[in-house]
């Protein structure tokens, strides 16, 4: 178990100095100048180039990577060149807006996926499944923009019940909840359908396997065997899903922190690939990383503690 | 009974705070914008909405500039131009203080000139400085700036946000704590979200100002942001990005919509330093070609004026010169034979990503097509745009609007510019007119510079970019059309 950890600690690093490099050649690459798109086209090029001496960006590429590396080993992820505030900063009041909006949003769907999901495989070929696979299958056609328009039209301007969009941050408790149902929502429902679909699936497979039909023999009843015996059985395949699309959740908001207009790490990194600020698109496609990772890390800690057997390969 | 005053005391604490809603209403206001800033100092930085959020409002300048685009007295109360028009001798307002409460005085005058003029300076119009030799003081209340040559737009360009009035104590951090002298003072930012303002209650006009809280909100998506207008999350959208939901509002008891003008002419840039284009027969037959009536209903629904050279039409100088070149696809066609382009040339055109471009480009490319042009529609993104088309030339056309006041100099640049034009006549010319005092005079070369743009058929001249605000219907106060990039929040009215 520790070599495990150990080996997939390393591959974890590796994998963030591949992404700072491939982030950092890209955003080089890039035709565009972060001092052109600060001072607009009316600027002469004595205060464009005065501006990139300020901001350092007449340094040879490599030294200039070398000393955004070196910085971040300090924990100092550099000074935004458009926001012209330290990048740690940017990103730590738009951290717990995107966070509670994923949690929430893998929340919603996790619920909504596993009660669909297990509704259908124990309703097969009855009603309850057909509705549950007809109402998945729109989930999955709808695209998130659209359907949280659509929801907005309705809770908001129709209704009124819900914010149109914004968020007055987590000061306020009750307003930043409300104000986070209909994004978490739009999220939830279109990633719930795939995960409803895919419990259904996995517990159908499972039902059919000889243990649950000895489980019915030996008079345990349905509501016991489904959660006791045939859902356990069926997990895996639904934490890999889950795990994958958390971190579409998390990227995932990148669209809807446009529609409900949320100050969210998604816009923050819109703003800042478009003004070419580079330390801050490097700290956010890192974090980005980070967090891709240590969702599919934590799904393979899960698979252990699902499946113990395993467990017992690994020890 | 103990239960029953709590009860009544929440009762009367609900029935207060609904009593107070609508009071509170009438001097708080929620104004929705598209683009947010990532900096608060206008004069250093060229973001469009810093100026329409700050300046005027929080930062002052010497002067101001009303909705008609004439110019107005503000920091400074009057002035006297020496004869030779190149000395101006200001007389100051008196007992100003900054935000933080530094007394507003002629050094302030000085030390903000000397920044944006310095070598080191990234004022991003530091253009506006090049004509000025000196800024003297005189004494607190009086500061005097010597030119090295007449400049006919002096007093109009100082009101702008670049040559914003700071206070030598805040201006390292205005980036992100605006302070100045203005009617409204900085009341916090969260980025991505909004920015607010409050009245400064020290401002010398202060009772002149009503409304006491101001909250400017970000929403780029025009989804999101009609949802805002119709949920009364945002009470204004001065800037409102799309002209296809305007009829719904129209519709709407409790809104004004008001189609105005801005000073953005929307061009079909032709890359004049680049065959084909470098021969004027092209640039004709490429004007022939367009449309303009079915480029405006196509891609702005309608709500745009079309525009036969390179000025505003709500400008007093305007001449009417859409007619030079009508749309006649047989002329072009010759047009094109004549200079030796081939059926089926391709072309390409480079896009920005605004709705106004994106969309024309579409129509264009079709109208191209009428006439045996193959034109390639390439959306690219601004930061690529900039440096490909912008700075490097790297293109044969391109739809821009150029949004500045005063800025038919452009083509006066020569051949490094994005244009790539060249022309000596027309740089004698605008040479005139930058230094003609005599408005009149001037008027008439402006209209001159007009036709020669128009008959060298430099670019294809599109439509002047509207101004959609959509307004709710008690407020007064929001200009209708904007001569520059701000707007004076004080003002702004709630009316029963």
């Amino acid at each position: 178990m520790t070599l495990f950890l150990i080996r997939r600690t390393l591959g974890f690093l590796a994998t963030l100095l591949g992404v700072s490099v491939v982030v950092f050649a890209v955003m080089n690459l890039l035709p565009g100048d972060p001092a052109l798109v600060i001072l607009g086209i009316d600027s002469t090029p004595d205060a464009q180039a005065a501006l990139r001496s300020q901001l350092g960006l007449d340094a040879p590429l490599a030294e200039r990577y070398w000393h955004w590396i070196a910085g971040l080993a300090h924990g100092d992820f550099g000074v935004s060149y458009a926001f012209g505030v330290p990048v740690s900063g940017l990103i730590a009041e738009r951290l717990p807006l995107t966070i509670s909006l994923a949690l929430l949003g893998t929340a919603l769907t996790l619920v909504t996926a596993l009660g669909l999901g297990v509704l259908a495989a124990a309703n097969h070929r009855r009603f309850g499944d057909w509705a549950v696979m007809l109402v998945s299958q729109l989930g999955i056609a709808v695209p998130a923009f659209w359907l949280s328009m659509l929801l907005v039209l309705l809770f908001a301007v129709k209704l009124r019940w819900l914010p149109p969009g914004g968020f007055p941050g987590w000061g306020e408790p009750l307003a930043a909840l409300r104000s986070l149902i209909l994004p978490a929502v739009s999220l939830a429902l279109v990633q719930g359908a795939v995960l409803a679909r895919v419990t259904r699936s996995s517990m159908l497979e499972v039902m059919r396997l000889d243990f649950a039909r000895t489980a019915r023999a030996s008079g345990l009843s349905r509501s016991r065997i489904f959660v006791r015996h045939i859902l356990p059985n069926a997990l895996v395949p639904i934490v890999t899903i889950a795990g994958m699309q958390f971190a579409n959740l998390v990227t995932g908001t990148i669209v809807i922190e446009n529609v409900f207009y949320l100050p969210g790490l998604g816009r923050l990194i819109f703003q800042a690939i478009s003004n070419r600020d580079l330390f801050t698109v490097q700290a956010l496609v890192l974090m980005f990383a980070v967090i891709v990772v240590t969702a599919n890390f934590a799904v393979d800690i899960l698979y252990v503690l699902i499946d113990p057997r395993l467990k017992a390969r690994l020890a | 009974m103990r239960r029953n005053s709590t009860t009544s005391a929440i009762l009367f604490a609900i029935g207060l705070a609904l009593a107070a809603g609508p009071a509170c209403a009438k001097t708080a206001i929620s104004i929705g914008l598209q683009q947010e800033p990532t900096s608060l100092d206008p004069t250093a930085d060229a973001t469009a909405s810093i100026d329409g959020m700050l300046a005027h409002n929080v930062y002052e300048s010497l002067t101001t500039v009303a909705e008609d685009g004439s110019v107005l007295p503000d920091l400074a109360k009057s002035w006297t131009i020496s004869d030779d028009g190149l000395t101006y001798t200001f007389k100051l307002v008196e007992g100003t203080i900054f935000h933080d409460g530094t007394t507003f005085d002629a050094n302030d005058v000085k030390f903000s000139f000397d920044r944006a003029m310095g070598k080191d300076s990234v004022n991003p119009s530091n253009g506006i400085f090049e004509p000025i030799e000196s800024v003297t003081v005189i004494d607190p209340n009086t500061v005097q700036i010597k030119l090295t040559r007449k400049d006919a737009f002096f007093l109009f360009n100082l009101a702008q946000g670049d040559a914003s009035i700071i206070d030598p104590e805040s201006a390292e951090h205005n980036n992100i704590t605006p302070i100045g002298t203005g009617p409204y003072k900085f009341d916090g930012w969260t980025r991505g979200d909004r920015l607010k303002l409050v009245k400064f209650a020290q401002y010398r006009d202060a009772d002149k100002v009503q409304i006491e809280k101001i909250a400017f909100r970000f929403i780029s998506d025009p989804a999101a942001a009609s949802a805002a207008l119709m949920s009364d999350e945002v009470d204004a959208f001065p800037g409102f990005p799309a002209p296809e939901l305007l009829p719904q509002f129209e519709a709407d008891p409790r809104f004004t919509v008001e189609v105005g003008s801005t000073e953005g002419e929307v061009i079909l840039a032709m890359n004049n330093s680049r065959p084909p284009f470098n021969d004027i027969r092209v640039r004709r037959a490429i004007s022939y070609a367009l449309d303009r009536k079915a480029i405006i209903d196509g891609a702005m629904y309608g709500q745009a004026t079309p525009i036969g050279s390179f000025y505003p039409p709500h400008g007093k100088a305007y001449v009417d010169l859409t007619g030079m070149y009508p749309h006649d696809v047989a002329k072009a066609k010759e047009l094109l034979k004549e200079a030796g382009v081939a059926e089926g040339a391709t072309m390409t055109m480079r896009v920005p990503p605004f709705p106004y471009a994106t969309r024309s480009a579409e129509i264009i490319q079709a109208e191209l097509a009428e006439i045996g042009i193959n034109a390639k529609v390439e959306n690219v993104e601004w930061g690529f745009w900039l440096s490909e088309v912008y700075k490097k030339l790297n293109y044969d056309m391109t739809i821009i609007a150029h949004t500045s006041p005063n800025d038919m100099g452009n083509f006066a640049r020569g051949k490094s510019y994005f244009y790539g034009y060249e022309n000596p006549a027309f740089d004698a010319l605008w040479n005139q007119i930058k230094t003609e005092a005599d408005e009149a005079k001037r008027d008439e070369l402006l209209k001159q510079g007009q036709k020669m743009l128009a008959e060298d058929a430099v670019h294809g001249f599109l439509f002047q970019l509207p101004k959609l605000s959509i307004v709710r219907k008690e407020l007064s106060g929001f200009w209708k059309s904007s001569p520059v990039l701000f707007q004076p929040l004080e003002q702004i009215r709630w009316t029963d």
